[in-house]
C-alpha cells in the first residue's frame, strides 16, 4: 500500500502518461521489428538446447546415452543427435536521457531521444524474441528474458529526460561477457565514453556505439549574428557570423566521429552514425547484424 | 522658391538636416544587427571558436551608405523640390482670355482649358481682373471680372463645331482701356483674325497659343467610278503621314459599328490625301458617316445622306405572260445589270409605285391604263426616272404617233427599221461616240455593239436636244427628257438581244450606272432645298458627337441651302436635315471649304502646348527613399542569417516557374502512351468523385474489351480540354456536371476539330432517374451550354436500325445505370430509306460524332481495384442484366468508333455475294 495520498497521485499521473505514450512507442518498435526477418539468426552450431539441431556419427568417447537409438537403427552406423546450441546473451542498453537529446531542428520529425528510444527499443523486441535477455544499465534493470520485460523496458525508457545537458554512457550493470548497446549523440565530453568503454571491456562486454545526430547538426546550416544555447542553456556560444564557423564545426565533428570509430575499435566495438532525418529501419538493420555477428 | 540648377525648393530650409547624416553615420555604425537566439547542442563543439573577422560587429559601410541615402532621399522630399517650377513675371492690368472654340480646337480641349485655368490661377494671384471669350459665339460686350468669377465657367467652356466668323465684330466690341491679352488659338485663319489680333495687340501684350499637332478635317465623301471617294486634309502640311478613316453605320441588326475603314495618306508637305473605298452597296448603303480614327472633332466626321444610297428599281417588263427561254425575256439583261447595284422591285406598276422607287424600267410596255399613266407622272414629277425599252409591243403601238406621250420622251414613226438583217439591205449599225453633253460622255464604245432593229424617233425640232445617244448613221438610240423634277429616257432598242448586241456588252452596264446615278445629284442645290422645310434629325457637336436635335425647329431650304455652300454657324449646326423625301448633311468641313494656316504678326509671343511642366518631385524623393528602405530591410536580413529561409522561398517560386518545361515533357510521354495503343479518355469535369467514376467505368469497360473482343485498350486517362491534346483519343466520355465551367474558345476550337475529324464524345447527363418523368435537369441544361459552342450535327433518338445497334452485339436498348433514357445520335440524312427486302436503312455513312444520353453508363461499367463492379445496378439478376447490356452498350458503342460503318456495309453482301457467285 501506498501511504501518501500525494505520492500516490503522482504515480498515477505517471502510470497514465506513459500508458499514453507506450503503446504508440511499442507499436511502433514491434512494427519496425517485424520488418526484419528472424529465422536464419539462430545458433547455428551444436550445443545445449531444446531445438534438434543435426544428426552425426557417433564418435569414439561418446557416451552411450548420447547415441539415438531410433536414428541408429535405420542403418548401421551409430548417430548421436545434437541439439542446436542455446545460448542466452545479456544485451545491456543504454539510451542517453540528457537534456542534449531532446532537440528537433526543423528538418527533422522527431528528437534524437525519440529516435534513439525507438532504436533501443526495437532491437530489443527483436533480441527478447531471439531468446536473448535484455536489461539497461545503471543496475535497476538487469537483463531478463520474457514478454513481460519489454513492458518493463518500456516503462523504463519512457521515464523522463535527466538533468544533465549531456549523457555519458553508464556502464554499470554490464553483464560479463555480455553486448552492450549505447545510443547516445557522443557530443558531450569524450571522456565519459572512454571511461565507460574501458569498464565495459574490461568486463569482457562487446558491443556498438550507435551515434544519433540531427541533421542540422551534422549540416550547420546558420549564418549571421548568432547566440548557440545547449538545451539546458548552461553553455553557450556568441558569433557574428555564423556561416563562417561552419567549416570549422564539420571539422570538429568529423574529429569527434573519428575518435568514436577509433575507440570503438579498439575495444572491438562497433561504431555507427545515425540520422534523424533518415529511415530508422536501415539502422536498426545495422545494429541487428552488429549485435549478431559481434560473436 | 530656393534654386538649383533645374530643380526649385519650396521649403529649402529643411535641407539643413543633411548636415546630420555624418552624425547618423557614427550612430548607426555603433549598432551590430541583433542576434538570433538558437538552442544548438552541437554547442559543445563550437566552443573556443572565434570569429575571423572581428569589426563584422559593426554595421558595413554598404548598409550605411544605403540607410544614409534612405535619409537623405527623405529629407530632400520633404524639402519640396519642384523640377522646371515655373517662373513667369507677371503681368498686371486686365487679362483678356481668347479661345477659337471651333471644330478644331476638340483635339486638345482639356490641355487648353487647363492653359486658361492655370492662367486664371495666376491672374488671380495677382489680383487681375479677366475676361474669357469664345470667338464663335455671338459677338457681345466683354467684361472684365474677377478670376474667381470665371474659375467656375471655364470648365464649362466647350468648343463650338463651327469656325469663327465673327471676328471683326468682335474686334468691335473689345472694351476700352489696355489690357494683355492670352489667345488660344485652332491653327487656322479665319476671316478677321489678322485685325482682330492687330486689335489686341495694341491694347497690350499679345501671347498666343499653338498647338504644334497638325489640323486635320475630312471632306464630304462623294461617289465616283464605283467607289467612295474620301478626302481629308491636314495643316500644317509636314512629313508623310497616314490617317485611317472609319466608315460607320449600323449593322444588320441595328447597333452602330465599324463598317469599313480606309487609309488615307499624306505625302511629304501634301496638305491633301484621297482614298477611294470600294464597298458592296449594301454595305455604302448603310454608312451613315465617315471619321477619322482617333481624332475627336466635328472636322474630321462627315456624315452621308442620300447621295450614297442604293438605288430602288422597278423592272415592268411586257409580254410577261409568254413562255419562252430565259434569255429571251425583255427583262432578263437589266435584271443581271442592275441586280447587284440596286434594289429590284417586281410586281405590277401600280405596286410599284406605292414603293417609290428611284427608277422605274418598262421593258417594251406600250400601253399603259389612265391610272397608271397618272400615278406614273406624278411620279416623275417628284423625281422619279423612268428607263424605257423600245420593242415589237412598242414598235407595233399607235402610241406617240401624232402627238408626243407625256411618258417618251419623242415622237415615234410608225414600224420602225431593220438593217443589216436576212432580208434587208446593209449592215448592222454601230455607236457613234457620246457627245460632250451626253450623260454617257466617256464611255468607250466597243466595236461590236451594233444594231440591226429599232424604233425611230420623228424628226422634231428638240429631237437633237433630247438625243444622248445616237449610232454611227446619227439616228437617235436613246433619247432623254425632263419631266417634272424626273425624266424620261427611252432606248430605242430592245432590252434583250433581238434587236441588239447592246445588251451583251459591258456598255449597256455602264449606260445604266450612269442613269441610274445620275437619278439625284450627288451635292444638292439650292434649287433642291428651296421650298422645303428640313428638320434636324442628327446634329454633331464640336468633338464629332451626336447630340439631341429633338428640341430644334425646322429650317428653310434657302437658308439650308446657304449653310451647306458657306459651312455651318450658330444657326445650322452641322448635322443631317430631313425633308420629305430625302436627307441633306450639312457637315463642318464642307465640299469646298479650304484652310490656311494662321500667321501671327512679328513680335507676338507663341506658346506651345509642350512647354516644360513644372514637375513636383516630391513623391518620387519619397518613394525612392521608401524603396531604399525596403532594400535595407533585405540587406538587414542577409546580415542577420534570416534570409536563408527567404531564399528559400523564392527558390520554390523560382521552381514554379520552371515547371512548365517538366509539363511538357511530361506532355509527349503522355502523347506516346495514348498512342501506343488504344486508349479510352474522359473529361476531366473537376468534380472528383464524377471523375473517379468515369475512370473506373473507362476501366471495366476497357476490361470488358479485352476479354470480349480485339480491341485491347491500355489504362484510361483523363484529358483537361483546356490543356490537352484530344487527337490522340478516339472517344471521349464526358460526364456532364453543372459545376464545369464552360469550355474557353480555344478548347472549342479544339473540341470542334476533335469532331470534325472523326472523335467521339459520349455526353452523359447522368440524370435519367431525374428526367423519367420528361423533365429536364440542371446537368441537361449544363449540356445544352455547353453543346451551343460545338459543331454539332441535327441529332434524333437512336433509331431501331442505326448501326450502334449491332457493331458487336444485337442491342435494342442501352442502358447504364438507369434504363429507357433516350439516346440520341446524329440524324440520319432526310433522303435515307429502306429498301425492300433488307432489314435495315442504309445510313450514318460515317461515325456520329456525339452519342448524348443520360443513363450514366459509367457507373454501370466502373470497377474497383479489384475488379469488382462499384456501384449495385438495378436489383438482383435483372439488376445484372442490365449491368451486362450496360456493358454490351460500350462494347458496340467502342467498336462503331473504330470501325466505322463497317457494319452499315452489310447491307451489300447479298448483292456482293451473288456478284462473286457469277
Amino acid at each position: 500500500m501506498i501511504p501518501d495520498p500525494d505520492l500516490r497521485a503522482r504515480l498515477q499521473t505517471d502510470a497514465e502518461t506513459l500508458g499514453q505514450s507506450l503503446p504508440p512507442l511499442l507499436a511502433e518498435a514491434e512494427l519496425l521489428a517485424s520488418t526484419i526477418m528472424m529465422g536464419e539468426h539462430g545458433r547455428r552450431r551444436a550445443g545445449q538446447g531444446d531445438e534438434f539441431w543435426q544428426y552425426r556419427p557417433a564418435h569414439p568417447g561418446d557416451s552411450a546415452r548420447m547415441i539415438d537409438w531410433r536414428r541408429s537403427a535405420r542403418s548401421d552406423t551409430t548417430f548421436v543427435r545434437e541439439r542446436e546450441w542455446q545460448a542466452a546473451q545479456s544485451v545491456t542498453l543504454w539510451v542517453d536521457a540528457s537534456r542534449a537529446m531532446a532537440f528537433r531542428s526543423e528538418r527533422s520529425t522527431v528528437t534524437k531521444a525519440e529516435r534513439a528510444r525507438l532504436l533501443a527499443l526495437a532491437a530489443a523486441v527483436l533480441l527478447l524474441r531471439g531468446g536473448e535477455r535484455v536489461g539497461l544499465s545503471g543496475g535497476d534493470t538487469p537483463p531478463r528474458s520474457g514478454k513481460t520485460q519489454l513492458l518493463t523496458l518500456v516503462r523504463a525508457l519512457s521515464s523522463p529526460d535527466g538533468a544533465q545537458e549531456y549523457g555519458a554512457p553508464d556502464a554499470d550493470g554490464i553483464v560479463s561477457h555480455g553486448r552492450a548497446i549505447f545510443l547516445s549523440d557522443f557530443l558531450g565530453r569524450i571522456e565519459g565514453v572512454e571511461t565507460a568503454l574501458a569498464r565495459a571491456s574490461d568486463r569482457g562486454a562487446r558491443g556498438v556505439l550507435v551515434q544519433v545526430l540531427d541533421p542540422a547538426e551534422e549540416d550547420f546550416p546558420f549564418d549571421g549574428r548568432t547566440i548557440f544555447e545547449s538545451m539546458g542553456g548552461s553553455i553557450s556560444h556568441e558569433t557574428l557570423r555564423a556561416g563562417d564557423l561552419r567549416a570549422r564545426y564539420l571539422d570538429r565533428l568529423a574529429e569527434r566521429k573519428d575518435r568514436l570509430q577509433s575507440l570503438a575499435r579498439a575495444v572491438g566495438w562497433h561504431f555507427h552514425c545515425h540520422h534523424t532525418g533518415d529511415a530508422p529501419l536501415p539502422a536498426l538493420l545495422w545494429l541487428y547484424r552488429a549485435i549478431e555477428g559481434g560473436r | 522658391m530656393w534654386m538649383l540648377g533645374p530643380v526649385g525648393f519650396t521649403a529649402p530650409v529643411l535641407l539643413l538636416g543633411l548636415i546630420a547624416l555624418p552624425v547618423l553615420w557614427f550612430l548607426l555604425r555603433a549598432v551590430p544587427p541583433a542576434p538570433i537566439r538558437r538552442r544548438f547542442p552541437g554547442v559543445a563543439l563550437l566552443l573556443g571558436l572565434t570569429d575571423d573577422q572581428v569589426e563584422t560587429d559593426r554595421t558595413p559601410w554598404w548598409l550605411l551608405l544605403l540607410r544614409m541615402l534612405a535619409i537623405a532621399a527623405a529629407i530632400i522630399a520633404f524639402a519640396g523640390p519642384v523640377l522646371h517650377p515655373e517662373q513667369r513675371k507677371a503681368g498686371n492690368g486686365p487679362l483678356l482670355i481668347v479661345f477659337d472654340a471651333s471644330w478644331a480646337d476638340a483635339r486638345d480641349w482639356p490641355r487648353r482649358i487647363d492653359r486658361a485655368t492655370q492662367l486664371l490661377d495666376e491672374a488671380g494671384r495677382s489680383g487681375r481682373p479677366v475676361a474669357v471669350i469664345r470667338l464663335t459665339d455671338a459677338p457681345a460686350q466683354v467684361d472684365f471680372q474677377s478670376a474667381d468669377a470665371w474659375a467656375g465657367r471655364l470648365a464649362a467652356l466647350s468648343p463650338q463645331p463651327w469656325l469663327p466668323a465673327q471676328n471683326a465684330a468682335w474686334a468691335a466690341m473689345l472694351p476700352a482701356g489696355n489690357f494683355d491679352s492670352f489667345w488660344l488659338s485652332d491653327g487656322l485663319d479665319h476671316p478677321g483674325r489678322a485685325a482682330l489680333a492687330a486689335s489686341l495687340a495694341d491694347r497690350g501684350a499679345l501671347t498666343v497659343f499653338a498647338s504644334p499637332r497638325p489640323v486635320l478635317a475630312l471632306y464630304p465623301a462623294g461617289f465616283a467610278d464605283g467607289a467612295v471617294q474620301l478626302a481629308a486634309t491636314r495643316l500644317p502640311a509636314g512629313e508623310p503621314a497616314e490617317v485611317e478613316v472609319i466608315a460607320r453605320g449600323p449593322d444588320p441588326s441595328g447597333i452602330d459599328r465599324e463598317l469599313a475603314r480606309a487609309t488615307l495618306s499624306f505625302g511629304l508637305g501634301a496638305a491633301r490625301a484621297e482614298a477611294a473605298l470600294s464597298l458592296p452597296p449594301e454595305l455604302r448603303n448603310r454608312i451613315n458617316r465617315f471619321e477619322i480614327a482617333g481624332m475627336r472633332s466635328a472636322g474630321a466626321v462627315s456624315l452621308t445622306d442620300d447621295s450614297l444610297k442604293r438605288r430602288k428599281i422597278a423592272l415592268i417588263g411586257g409580254r410577261e405572260d409568254r413562255e419562252g427561254l430565259r434569255l429571251l425575256s425583255p427583262t432578263h439583261y437589266i435584271r443581271q445589270a442592275v441586280e447587284p447595284v440596286a434594289d429590284l422591285i417586281d410586281g405590277t406598276l401600280t405596286d410599284a409605285l406605292l414603293a417609290s422607287p428611284d427608277v422605274i424600267i418598262l421593258a417594251d410596255v406600250a400601253k399603259l391604263t389612265q391610272t397608271e399613266q397618272d400615278g406614273l407622272l406624278d411620279w416623275l414629277d417628284k423625281g422619279g426616272m423612268l428607263l424605257r425599252f423600245a420593242g415589237p409591243t412598242l414598235a407595233a403601238s399607235d402610241i406617240s404617233r401624232s402627238a408626243e406621250d407625256p411618258l417618251l420622251p419623242v415622237r415615234l414613226r410608225e414600224g420602225g427599221r431593220t438593217v443589216g438583217g436576212a432580208m434587208s439591205w446593209g449592215e448592222p449599225k454601230t455607236l457613234a461616240p457620246f457627245a460632250e453633253a451626253s450623260p454617257f460622255h466617256g464611255l468607250a464604245v466597243p466595236a461590236d455593239v451594233t444594231v440591226s432593229s429599232q424604233v425611230l424617233a420623228q424628226p422634231d425640232p428638240d429631237l437633237a436636244q433630247r438625243t444622248i445617244a445616237a449610232l454611227a448613221d446619227g439616228t437617235p438610240l436613246v433619247t432623254r427628257k425632263a419631266v417634272g423634277q424626273g425624266q424620261v429616257v427611252l432606248f430605242h432598242v430592245t432590252a434583250n438581244a433581238e434587236w441588239s448586241t447592246l445588251p451583251l456588252s459591258g456598255l449597256f452596264v455602264q449606260m445604266l450606272e450612269r442613269l441610274a446615278v445620275s437619278t439625284r445629284p450627288a451635292a444638292p442645290q439650292a434649287a433642291d432645298l428651296a421650298g422645303q422645310t428640313w428638320v434636324a434629325e442628327t446634329l454633331l457637336d464640336a468633338y464629332g458627337q451626336k447630340i439631341d436635335a429633338d428640341t430644334k425647329a425646322g429650317v428653310a431650304g434657302e437658308a439650308l441651302a446657304a449653310a451647306i455652300a458657306a459651312g455651318p454657324d450658330p444657326d445650322f449646326r452641322p448635322g443631317l436635315y430631313a425633308g420629305s423625301d430625302r436627307r441633306v448633311a450639312l457637315n463642318a468641313v464642307g465640299e469646298k471649304a479650304g484652310f490656311t494656316l494662321a500667321t501671327w504678326a512679328a513680335g507676338t509671343v507663341i506658346e506651345g502646348l509642350d512647354a516644360a511642366k513644372e514637375q513636383a518631385l516630391k513623391g518620387s524623393f519619397l518613394s525612392l527613399a521608401l524603396a531604399l528602405l525596403l532594400l535595407d530591410i533585405l540587406a538587414a536580413l542577409a546580415l542577420s542569417g534570416r534570409l536563408p529561409r527567404i531564399a528559400r522561398g523564392a527558390a520554390v517560386v523560382a521552381m514554379l516557374g520552371l515547371l512548365p518545361q517538366g509539363v511538357r515533357a511530361q506532355d509527349d510521354a503522355a502523347a506516346i502512351r495514348a498512342t501506343e495503343a488504344v486508349v479510352l479518355a474522359h473529361v476531366i469535369t473537376g468534380d472528383s468523385a464524377v471523375d473517379d467514376v468515369a475512370e473506373a467505368g473507362l476501366t471495366g469497360l476497357g476490361e470488358r474489351l479485352w476479354e470480349r473482343t480485339s480491341v485491347e485498350p491500355e489504362a484510361p486517362v483523363g484529358v483537361d480540354i483546356e490543356k490537352d491534346d484530344l487527337v490522340f483519343f478516339p472517344f471521349l466520355y464526358w460526364p456532364v456536371t453543372t459545376s464545369q465551367p464552360l469550355p474557353s474558345a480555344k478548347a472549342y476550337a479544339k473540341l470542334n476539330d476533335y469532331l470534325r475529324t472523326g472523335g467521339m464524345i459520349l455526353f452523359d447527363t447522368r440524370d435519367t432517374d431525374m428526367t423519367r418523368g420528361g423533365g429536364t435537369s440542371a446537368e441537361a441544361e449544363a449540356l445544352q451550354r455547353i453543346a451551343a459552342g460545338l459543331d454539332i450535327p441535327p441529332l434524333e433518338p437512336l433509331p431501331k436500325d442505326h448501326v450502334l445497334t449491332r457493331t458487336f452485339y444485337l442491342l435494342q436498348d442501352f442502358p447504364g445505370r438507369y434504363d429507357g433514357g433516350i439516346v440520341w445520335v446524329e440524324a440520319a440524312p432526310p433522303d435515307a430509306e429502306q429498301v425492300e427486302g433488307m432489314p435495315f436503312r442504309n445510313l450514318n455513312d460515317g461515325v456520329t460524332p456525339v452519342v448524348i444520353g443520360g443513363n450514366d453508363w459509367a457507373s454501370a461499367w466502373a470497377v474497383d481495384d479489384m475488379g469488382v463492379s462499384m456501384f449495385p445496378v438495378g436489383r438482383g439478376f435483372t439488376g445484372e442484366r442490365q449491368r451486362e447490356m450496360a456493358n454490351r452498350f460500350g462494347i458496340n458503342l467502342i467498336m462503331h468508333v473504330l470501325t466505322g460503318n463497317y457494319k452499315s456495309d452489310q447491307v451489300h453482301v447479298p448483292a456482293l455475294l451473288e456478284r462473286l457467285g457469277q
